[in-house]
């Protein structure tokens, strides 16, 4: 389904970003060794689990709010490094997360898909997320255990928990730092059982520098 | 036949299980290197320590949790290394690897930690392995320009902060998992050129 969405959509413009993205990530990063990054992430949101006593909803949020952080001072990285314009639309700003962000970062380009009709919606699709890797998270609680009384504390990860929850985070940050508040979702993730993993973006308005009030 | 009390797991928990691990086992843990921006895990570590500050300012506390971090991947990282070693060996020497083999006497690991697996972890060798000459059982790694820490500064307040608490966790969890019982801290001393330049003390116990 995804797949008519992009074919459609192969202008010049794609193009160029994807050139810019392959030529940042060759010369203007240092890199480092993908199993080490996923081994952090994964004994942080472990430990952050186990801090939380496995309540998932605390854990999705404190994910989430980490990333905002992280995105709101990670876009002064992005803009000093790729040098790009403001975009015109929000089907460009899309284009330039998938083809410059997240390449510059973390070295993918997640498929862009699902455009809502008024164009204030997009789907993002990742074949592959470093975050992930090699990651399995516990299946729901086998019936002996869930008779235990005592096994409530536990939640249920496979259900509850959005493993790479950080990156709607570090995008809502990201993109609010550029005057676009956004709401920023998962939808589906392999850990869960899912077939594909993808977030969704929402604009929900274009912030303006407020003025203040008197002040002409 | 299984019976209802069988041992065995029944068929829908297998393929319930199947969906997330089969994924996981059918991928080749020996890809080509796939890598990711250095700033990427920095800003992670950044943020990390930023929580951690906003539960407690006690700079023990927080290296004590750095620490623990670090210390989880090093149990895991000496299997994955052995692992793709035996592999790589296994391709040239007709199934019978030649090579490889368990690293069992203190200094040859010790140097194995401070050049191979220095290596893979962050794409150089160290800058020494050291003996305390007062102690036979305390060890030094240094490090003049630790790759986690070049970019982070902490605050005047946390100044005395070291962040390689994280990588000396590494160290003491990959020299557990080969049965050296020991603690690892990491010490800043700075000189001139090498603002970072680390210290990792291993303690070994008796």
């Amino acid at each position: 389904m995804s797949k008519s969405v992009k074919s459609t959509k192969v202008k010049g413009g794609d193009k160029r970003l994807e050139q810019i993205g392959d030529d940042i990530w060759k010369n203007r990063t240092t890199k480092i060794n993908n199993e080490l990054f996923t081994m952090t992430y994964g004994s942080i949101v472990g430990q952050i689990c186990r801090e939380e006593n496995y309540n998932y909803n605390k854990v999705n949020e404190i994910l989430f709010n980490m990333g905002y952080n992280i995105g709101n001072r990670l876009i002064e990285e992005f803009l000093s490094i790729s040098l790009i314009e403001r975009c015109n639309n929000f089907k460009e700003t899309a284009e330039v997360i998938s083809k410059i962000g997240f390449r510059m970062f973390l070295n993918i380009s997640p498929i862009i898909s699902n455009w809502s009709i008024d164009e204030q919606t997009f789907q993002l699709t990742f074949e592959e997320n470093p975050l992930a890797e090699f990651v399995e998270l516990p299946d729901e609680y086998d019936e002996e255990e869930e008779n235990n009384s005592s096994s409530n504390i536990k939640g249920n990860a496979r259900g509850e928990l959005w493993y790479s929850n950080i990156l709607c985070g570090v995008l809502k940050g990201c993109l609010e730092m550029v005057q676009l508040e956004c709401e920023v979702w998962f939808v589906s993730d392999v850990l869960r059982g899912d077939d594909n993993t993808s977030i969704k973006v929402k604009l929900i308005s274009i912030l303006r520098d407020e003025i203040p009030v008197g002040d002409d | 036949m299984p019976s209802p009390t069988s041992p065995l797991p029944s068929p829908g928990t297998l393929r319930r299980n199947q969906n997330a691990t089969s994924l996981i086992y059918d991928k080749n843990i020996y890809r080509n290197n796939k890598n990711v921006s250095l700033s990427s895990l920095q800003f992670l570590i950044m943020e990390i320590v930023s929580q951690y500050m906003k539960n407690t300012n006690n700079i023990l506390k927080i290296e004590r949790k750095l620490n623990n971090l670090g210390y989880s991947i090093g149990l895991k990282y000496l299997n994955l290394i052995s692992t793709k070693n035996n592999f790589i060996n296994n391709i040239t020497s007709n199934g019978k690897s030649n090579t490889s083999h368990r690293i069992t006497k203190l200094i040859d690991f010790l140097h194995f930690i401070s050049n191979d697996i220095w290596l893979s972890l962050f794409n150089k060798s160290s800058n020494g392995l050291e003996k305390s000459s007062d102690n036979e059982f305390q060890f030094m790694i240094i490090d003049n320009n630790p790759i986690i820490s070049s970019f982070l500064s902490p605050t005047q307040e946390y100044n005395s902060l070291s962040i390689e608490s994280f990588t000396a966790g590494i160290i003491e969890g990959i020299l557990d998992t080969a049965y050296f019982q020991c603690e690892v801290s990491a010490h800043r001393v700075p000189i001139v050129n090498y603002p970072n330049k680390t210290i990792y003390l291993i303690n070994l116990k008796q």
